[in-house]
């Protein structure tokens, strides 16, 4: 036996697998998702400061099984201390005389897991906390760190998570056939926000954001597995991965936001383009097309132009509008009118902001005064690029972007001064 | 998404608060403590710090040797950062109630402090596609 060897990949990965799996279990013997969800996360770190010294147990799910049902009954214990202790011996004794087979977790269960971690009654943040750590198998000190809050905090949100899973009612059970596709978007987008999360420029302290990217893609491929026939649970995972591909080249060494017409596209992950494709391609073969398909193959055009200008703007353009048919995000029709734009020229696509102008759901988003920025560059109007340039630079919450939109700005205001003062 | 709320005040502001007894400043403690504690057990504080006195603050340039020029004279009317508060929250809505709990904080005679906190949110290092 090896002494002090570092918790390795390997082992990090199988608790993770575990965790779930060992949760569903607890949590369906004691009916009890909270504490056992708190049993389960001491079983895990248990089992990650013994097993690397003791070496990983023969059966290590029955063994983490065992140390959480040990913790539950220690914290009934403590709780009931008054209460006829021959019962609880008894429970033990049962508990302890199962046979292997009763322990193993059904793959409905994770599944079900999945949809009470991202039940509508909690906010997103509180989702994300709890399905990342339920579901993840990640510590609270982990999640703490990849949102940059302490760990007291994060901790306090989980507790308010479970307690308010436990004082709506919401069971660790399998939603009714009529709530059940709402409550699968409801999971998707849990997990779309997750990988959003990590979708940062990389650097520094926020460089663990990255891990979320991951984090994302990982539970992604876990509901895959569950629901392999699902094309838009395939779709999101295709998306993630098309997404991710292009991490590499998205900044460049100081960290500056790189976009997507000017990135070294020998940096993009051919392996994660071709798994994405692939999945992609299986999505959409099982014919109910989605949203989440739709911007995966939005993504993997991008993905396949060897150059930017070999870009298929018509066919995302065609993908657009579908998308469009599908919801009423103005987010979506921002994009369209980009598509448009590329397609049939920047006049036609900044015809199709105007709307967007009046819609309040786009006041002060900054997103549309880069779209129109973008365009006006486009069609020559430098001054009035230049002021939606700022604007947006004035109206964005992230640093990054702040930064690339004011380098836009400063650009463009350069070629301004030189054609006066040359004119 | 997070917020700073940065509670600033005057010279003569400060000097007011040193004169307040015993039990008003511990009322305000106490009130701050568990603001804190709340703030806390809602998952929502990421950091507080007090800053020290103002007599105490500087303010540095370089000169043209690029080495430090300090400052430490400062007119009566200028608005000293006092504390901060940094929370992850829902809703700027949320953000704005949490400030107007501090500027509602305890003063002498029954009264409340009305400091006015300024609240900006923090920019984040993520970016959407651009």
């Amino acid at each position: 036996m090896k002494e002090n060897v570092p918790l390795n990949d390997r082992l990090e990965h199988l608790l993770r697998e575990l965790a779930p799996q060992v949760l569903t279990v607890v949590a369906r013997r004691f009916r009890d998702f909270a504490a056992a969800e708190d049993a389960v996360q001491e079983a895990l770190i248990a089992a990650a400061m013994q097993w690397p010294h003791e070496g990983v147990p023969e059966n290590p799910r029955g063994w983490l099984i065992r140390v959480a049902i040990r913790r539950m009954l220690d914290a009934l214990r403590s709780e009931t201390a008054r209460r006829d202790r021959e019962d609880e011996v008894g429970a033990e004794a049962e508990l302890f005389t199962q046979p292997e087979l009763s322990l193993e977790p059904e793959m409905d269960d994770t599944l079900n897991l999945f949809f009470m971690c991202c039940h509508p009654v909690l906010s997103a943040p509180s989702s994300i906390a709890l399905t990342l750590r339920a579901l993840g198998g990640l510590t609270t000190a982990e999640i703490a760190h990849a949102f940059l809050v302490p760990e007291p905090t994060m901790a306090q949100r989980i507790s308010r998570a479970k307690a308010t899973i436990k004082h709506s009612g919401v069971r660790l059970e399998r939603p009714t056939a009529k709530e059940r596709a709402e409550r699968l978007r409801a999971v998707l987008h849990v997990l779309y926000l997750i990988f959003n999360e990590g979708y940062a420029a990389s650097s520094g302290a926020e460089m663990q954001r990255l891990e979320l990217s991951r984090e994302g893609i990982r539970l992604a491929h876990a509901v895959c597995a569950l629901l392999p026939d699902d094309p838009e649970v395939t779709g999101l995972l295709a998306l993630m991965l098309l997404t991710d591909a292009r991490r590499r080249a998205r900044s460049g060494p100081d960290s500056e936001l790189i976009p997507l017409d000017k990135q070294d596209r020998s940096l993009w992950d051919q392996q994660e383009i071709a798994e994405g494709t692939a999945l992609l391609r299986a999505a959409i073969s099982r014919g109910a097309v989605g949203l989440y398909q739709l911007q995966a193959a939005i993504a993997a055009l991008h993905d396949e132009a060897r150059t930017a200008a070999e870009t298929d703007w018509p066919q995302i353009l065609a993908l657009y509008g579908l998308m469009l048919k599908l919801t009423e995000n103005p987010m979506v029709a921002l994009n369209h009118a980009v598509a448009t734009a590329m397609v049939h020229g920047a006049a036609k696509g900044l015809e199709l902001l105007k709307p967007l102008d009046a819609d309040s759901r786009m006041a002060k988003n900054h997103r549309l005064n880069a779209v129109c920025g973008h365009l006006l560059e486009m069609s020559g109007d430098l001054e009035g690029a230049t002021a939606q340039y700022r604007l947006a630079a004035s109206r964005t919450m992230s640093a990054p972007e702040q930064r690339y939109l004011l380098t836009q700005a400063a650009r463009l205001g350069e070629r301004v001064a030189d054609t006066t003062g040359t004119g | 998404m997070k917020y700073i709320l940065l509670m600033t005040g005057t010279k003569a502001g400060i000097e007011t608060y040193r004169t307040w007894s015993k039990s008003d400043v511990e009322a305000h403690f106490a009130f701050l403590g568990k603001l804190n504690k709340e703030l806390t057990e809602a998952g929502e504080l990421v950091a507080n710090d007090g800053l020290s006195s103002p007599e105490e603050a500087k303010v540095v340039r370089a000169g043209n040797d690029g080495l430090p020029i300090t400052d430490g004279v400062f007119p009566e009317s200028k608005e000293f950062l006092l504390g901060y508060w940094i929370v992850d929250v829902d809703s700027p809505e949320r953000a704005y109630e949490i400030a107007a709990r501090l500027s509602a904080g305890p003063a002498p005679g029954a009264g409340r402090t009305s400091m006015p906190i300024e609240v900006r949110q923090i920019m984040s290092k993520r970016t959407s596609e651009l």
